[in-house]
């Protein structure tokens, strides 16, 4: 659905993306990772022709972008850097001028599709109060319907969940996840990485411009090959596992070999009391941290 | 697109209160007029005010004279600096072009709907001047043009809707410079600024001898040859050049807003 080749963007002397190739396959939801600066919202911003790229390729639903705007752009849904919508006006008002505004949203459909969006994104009841009236998370209830208008095939959402108390969030993820069992496909750029991994099957993670890491989100935290115990009983826990314990973290132990239940049965064999054992995972934050050279381009170290 | 830029032009309070506001001025010196019956003398003051305490017929064009050299521009410079500038301030730029509006779409959409705009303001401002005029002063069958000749109330009205033209065509100029600025910034205080900066200075060049060789390349310097449409018979030249000026700024600035505008990114 997104294929980039060496995508590329600077800004002066400044590379914000740099050599991207991204990877969004048809019914992903595919979580675009990186700290505040590394170039997610570029990149986002490319995709949809607002930014022009310096160099490299986009296509986007296998047409070339920008090029083929006109085309693909009335299939795809987006919300970039949060909501915008014309104050004075109320929603209604507002996601109808934008529909009438281009192609591929037909005049005679566009009320019922304004009131499915509006009670999509739980603005249903949503009185002629104009938008300056309306709270942080409405604007974004609204933008979100903004992008679900023309029931687009590809929805490019960047941090849309911004603004949303956690009841919020939470709706919108099932949202979200009721849109992709109907066959769309997310594109969530997003720095809250306990989102992403709740909702996410695939996982881009962008470094200072550089995709550092592309995979599936199941592929990168799949269990390590290592185990995990948890023991009131460490020193001895150490001692009689001499030599396959990778590393103790106070009553924390790594210890090499994939056969839990063997380890239990050794363990407690010996007396040790075995609070926590289980396979070692890697979560999320690690692959993203390990991965990412440093914790922000905002920083200025 | 350009049916849902005049829309929302339309739909918004400031262009009501804008056009509420430049009647202001014209009907608070009518009413001055009518109070002390103390007119400007002929060659005096704005263009026909003298003309108006015999007839009121003529105030509407009194009233555009009155706000042709500074309140209209200003209103123009304040809509049209907005019209880009403010949808990115607003954060509805980058929704627009990603709906898909094709840039060019879109400036064309804008000028279009500030062209609606300044027509709008000027029949109202002709039409209010109209009544308060009439009223104020009563009509009388006739009057003299320009040239001493007599005109008919018909043919003033025939002349004024051409002048409502004219003036509108007028203030292309500055319409397009502010758009052009409104495509290099985000701000759109800076653009409607940079455009009345425009419009100072080509007043002042106007007034200044040794500007003399410019004097026919400035925008502002045809604008007060609507009154050539009240001789007898009409002076066409200084009319088709202050056209034919416009026509160029508007060509200039216009395709200078287009290069600037199709390959810029989009950061707002």
């Amino acid at each position: 659905m997104i294929n980039t080749t060496a995508l590329t963007k600077s800004f002066g002397q400044i590379l914000a993306v740099d050599s991207v190739d991204l990877d969004v396959r048809e019914g992903d939801i595919y979580g675009f990772l990186g700290a505040n600066g590394s170039g997610k919202t570029t990149t986002v911003r490319m995709l949809l022709g607002l930014v022009l790229a310096s160099s490299g390729e986009i296509e986007v639903l296998g047409q070339r972008m920008p090029k083929h705007g006109r085309t693909v752009l009335p299939r795809v849904g987006a919300l970039v850097e949060g909501p915008g919508a014309y104050p004075h006006l109320s929603g209604r008002r507002n996601l109808a001028l934008l529909d009438a505004a281009g192609v591929g949203g037909s005049r005679s459909t566009r009320t019922a599709r304004v009131d499915e969006v509006l009670e999509q994104v739980g603005l249903g009841g949503v009185d002629t109060r104009p938008v300056k009236a309306y709270s942080l998370g409405m604007r974004q209830r609204l933008g979100l319907a903004a992008a679900l208008m023309r029931k687009p095939e590809l929805l490019i959402l960047d941090e849309p969940t911004n603004g949303l108390d956690p009841q919020g969030i939470r709706e919108i993820r099932d949202l979200l996840l009721s849109l992709h069992s109907g066959g769309t496909t997310v594109f969530l750029s997003s720095h809250l990485l306990a989102e992403v991994e709740q909702l996410c099957s695939r996982v881009g993670v962008l470094d200072r411009g550089r995709l550092v890491v592309q995979d599936e989100l199941a592929t990168l935290t799949a269990p390590t090959g290592n185990s995990v115990v948890r023991t009131p009983d460490g020193d001895r826990a150490h001692a009689l596992l001499d030599g396959r314990v990778l590393s103790k973290d106070g009553d924390r132990l790594t210890i090499s070999g994939t056969d839990p239940s063997t380890l239990n049965a050794l363990l407690v064999r010996e007396g040790i009391r075995v609070s926590e054992l289980g396979p070692e995972r890697r979560t999320l934050e690690q692959v993203v941290l390990e991965a990412a050279t440093n914790s922000g381009s905002d920083r200025f170290a | 697109m350009i049916a849902v830029e005049i829309t929302k032009m339309l739909r918004r309070p400031r262009t009501w209160v804008t056009i509420i506001m430049l009647n202001a001025l014209p009907t608070l010196i009518a009413v001055l007029l009518a109070l002390t019956d103390i007119g400007p003398r002929p060659g005096e003051g704005p263009a026909f005010l003298s003309a108006v305490l015999s007839n009121g017929t003529f105030f509407p064009l009194a009233a555009l004279a009155v706000i042709l050299p500074l309140f209209l521009p200003v209103a123009v410079a304040v809509i049209a600096g907005d019209s880009v500038a403010g949808e990115a301030q607003s954060g509805t730029l980058r929704y627009l072009l990603a709906r898909p509006v094709g840039r060019t779409r879109l400036l064309v959409a804008k000028l279009v709907s500030i062209f609606v705009f300044v027509l709008l303001a000027v029949v109202a401002v002709a039409g209010v001047a109209y009544v308060v005029g009439v009223n104020l002063f009563g009509s009388a069958p006739a009057a003299a043009s320009v040239s001493g000749t007599t005109l008919t109330n018909t043919e003033i009205a025939i002349r004024t809707a051409m002048a409502i033209g004219y003036i509108t065509l007028s203030m292309l100029g500055v319409a397009a410079m502010a758009l052009f600025l409104s495509t290099l910034t985000d701000s759109p205080l800076a653009a409607t600024l940079g455009a009345l900066a425009f419009l100072i200075a080509s007043s002042l060049l106007f007034t200044l001898d040794a500007a003399d060789a410019l004097a026919p390349y400035l925008p502002t310097r045809y604008w007060l040859a609507f009154t050539d449409l009240f001789r007898d018979p009409i002076k066409w030249r200084d009319i088709t050049r202050g056209i034919g000026l416009q026509a160029v700024y508007v060509v200039v600035l216009l395709s200078a807003a287009w290069a600037n505008f199709t390959t810029k990114d989009i950061k707002s």
